[in-house]
């Protein structure tokens, strides 16, 4: 039944910043949990905001985070951004969620098919490796690549309300992009993220 | 702070890894490790797999040693973390790992993230009896990697080079 | 997901202790990789309707979601065997460096009568790796102190924002001893 994904050679039309931006806008009381690097910048880059709690290390564990999350808040919208890399570094992860079934949970996959904060190298993803692919064979209730802005437009609803899990790769430019000042003291944010969500039980 | 030295000890680094008839490099993209990476890859006498994590490459070197071939293991300082349960195999079975770690999270660090790890890479090698070589001179980054290359292959040991942040220098997000 | 525990008191009667510890302190997600050294208390988790028990691949996936359950207001018990200790000490850099509560059980193998050679590295080196990572090593080898220690962990980690692991011996697991 499982057939070889196909190779697809479309043309890379999104700009990251404005593919998240994209998904964050009117963003109401979605909670949002990053990975390493740039999806941690594109992220900031959309607004800073209480509800969003960024990584800059943990390679591979955004998802779980954002599972725990999911799991301690089924009423709250939870998305995560993050890249290639570091959705691969946790493959496994999508078999955890997959499981579990938490309808609140949305991963999208900012695919450049580069390790861009380390020097550019090559990814599996550049080789073929389908991350979608396997979040579908892993479970999910939806799983697609997005290669344009109509395939995003189409998506949104999905990503943002879907009975999920869902995920979503969005394949985009290697451009670089501009440095955005972010706070990366994760005690600092963590506070800020419970406070914000909690309200006075966060000091219980 | 600048740099210790221009970057020639990526060069040295795989000189060492040629007259070792290393065959195999496995790596994670790391900053620090860009230069060697390449080389690797274009190396036609090497065969470079880029890993989704760090632990797959400590297996895989055991297999390639399985298959009489030598290995080395690429990572920044962070992905030590991940391998510490599966260098049980090469502890077990006494096959050779050659580690070689770029450091973060000790010199310079900007990134508080990296503090953790950086601090905790070479107690978490201890605890596993990893044999420890720190190199924070870039000048010597080739003979500590031959020299460690050579225990870990002649005596089937697991040993890990650090090459300290002072010889990467230090990798700002804000420029 | 309700199951009836499977495995009996009489085998790891600690268990039960240790699960009235999650109850008492309001523990209410689980994670782990399937393990016979904390069969039971897995069992007893899993029969309990107020706690969410996630199947892992591997271990670290679990110290992830014991941060994210935390953000979310949750507390959570992260179960492994020694071996995946190992698989997590990159993960744990979240809870130091955001100071994030997490209360970890570690079943021992390769300490005890171990059988099996490939659990004795990893074994081991546990106490000195958690160490490393920053986290409270607090062992257990006496079947009427467990759940006194797990309770100490749970208050000293959740009140104080700091990872503490509970290493239970394998003399009290039964695991991969003799016979």
């Amino acid at each position: 039944m499982a057939t070889k994904p196909k190779r697809r050679s479309r043309r890379i039309t999104l700009e990251r910043r404005a593919v998240v931006k994209r998904i964050l806008k009117d963003r109401g009381d979605i909670l949002v949990v990053t990975g390493i690097g740039n999806a941690a910048q594109d992220t900031a880059a959309a607004g800073d905001h209480d509800n969003n709690f960024y990584l800059f290390g943990i390679m591979g564990g955004a998802a779980m985070v954002a599972l725990g999350l999911a799991l301690a808040q089924p009423k709250r919208r939870v998305l995560v951004i993050t890249g290639d890399g570091e959705m691969l570094a946790g493959i496994g992860s999508l078999a955890t969620i997959g499981v579990q079934k938490p309808a609140n949970l949305s991963i999208v996959v900012i695919d450049n098919q580069a390790y861009a904060a380390t020097g550019g190298q090559d990814t599996h993803t550049s080789a073929g490796v389908d991350i979608a692919g396997i979040a579908m064979a892993s479970g999910f209730a939806a799983a697609r690549t997005i290669y344009d802005r109509a395939e995003l437009e189409a998506a949104m609803a999905d990503i943002r309300d879907g009975s999920g899990p869902c995920l979503a790769v969005v394949k985009v430019h290697v451009k670089p992009t501009p440095r955005v000042a972010l706070p990366n003291d994760g005690t600092w944010t963590k506070h800020r993220f419970r406070k914000a969500l909690l309200g006075d039980a966060a000091f219980e | 702070m600048a740099k210790t030295k221009s970057r020639s000890w990526p060069d040295e680094i795989w000189k060492v890894l040629k007259d070792q008839d290393v065959a195999q490099v496995a790596y994670v993209p790391d900053a620090g490790h860009t230069d060697l990476i390449k080389r690797c890859i274009a190396d036609n006498a090497i065969e470079a797999t880029v890993l989704t994590s760090e632990q797959e490459g400590v297996a895989m070197l055991a297999g390639a040693w399985l298959g009489g071939e030598r290995g080395a293991l690429l990572m920044q300082s962070s992905g030590v973390g991940n391998c510490i349960n599966m260098i049980s195999i090469a502890k077990e079975c006494r096959f050779p790992l050659l580690m070689i770690v770029t450091m973060r999270g000790e010199w310079g660090e900007f990134n508080p993230w990296q503090l953790p790890m950086g601090q905790g890479t070479e107690p978490a090698l201890e605890a596993m009896e990893v044999i420890v070589q720190r190199v924070d001179d870039a000048d010597r980054v080739g003979e500590t990697v031959a020299s460690a290359a050579r225990l870990a292959y002649d005596s089937g040991r697991v040993v890990a080079v650090l090459i300290g942040q002072r010889v990467i220098g230090f990798k700002d997000w804000r420029k | 997901m309700a199951k009836k525990p499977i495995v009996a008191r009489r085998h790891q009667p600690w268990a039960d202790d240790v699960h009235k510890v999650f109850r008492d302190m309001d523990v209410r997600q689980m994670a782990y990789v399937p393990d016979g050294g904390l069969a039971r208390v897995v069992d007893l988790c899993l029969a309990d309707r107020k706690m969410r028990s996630v199947l892992l691949t591997t271990e670290e996936e679990g110290v992830a979601q014991m941060a994210g359950a935390w953000l979310g207001g949750q507390r959570g018990v992260f179960l492994t065997q020694s071996g995946g200790v190992g698989n997590c000490i990159n993960m744990l850099s979240i809870i130091q460096e955001c100071r994030i509560p997490l209360l970890a059980l570690v079943s021992m193998r390769g300490q005890w009568g171990e059988r099996f050679p490939w659990q004795v590295p990893m074994g081991q080196a546990v106490p000195a790796a958690l160490q490393s990572a920053g986290v409270i090593v607090q062992q257990v080898d006496e079947m009427d102190r467990v759940g006194e220690t797990v309770a100490a962990a749970a208050h000293l980690a959740y009140h104080s924002f700091r990872a503490v692991a509970v290493v239970i011996s394998q003399r009290l697991t039964g695991t991969g001893g003799r016979g």
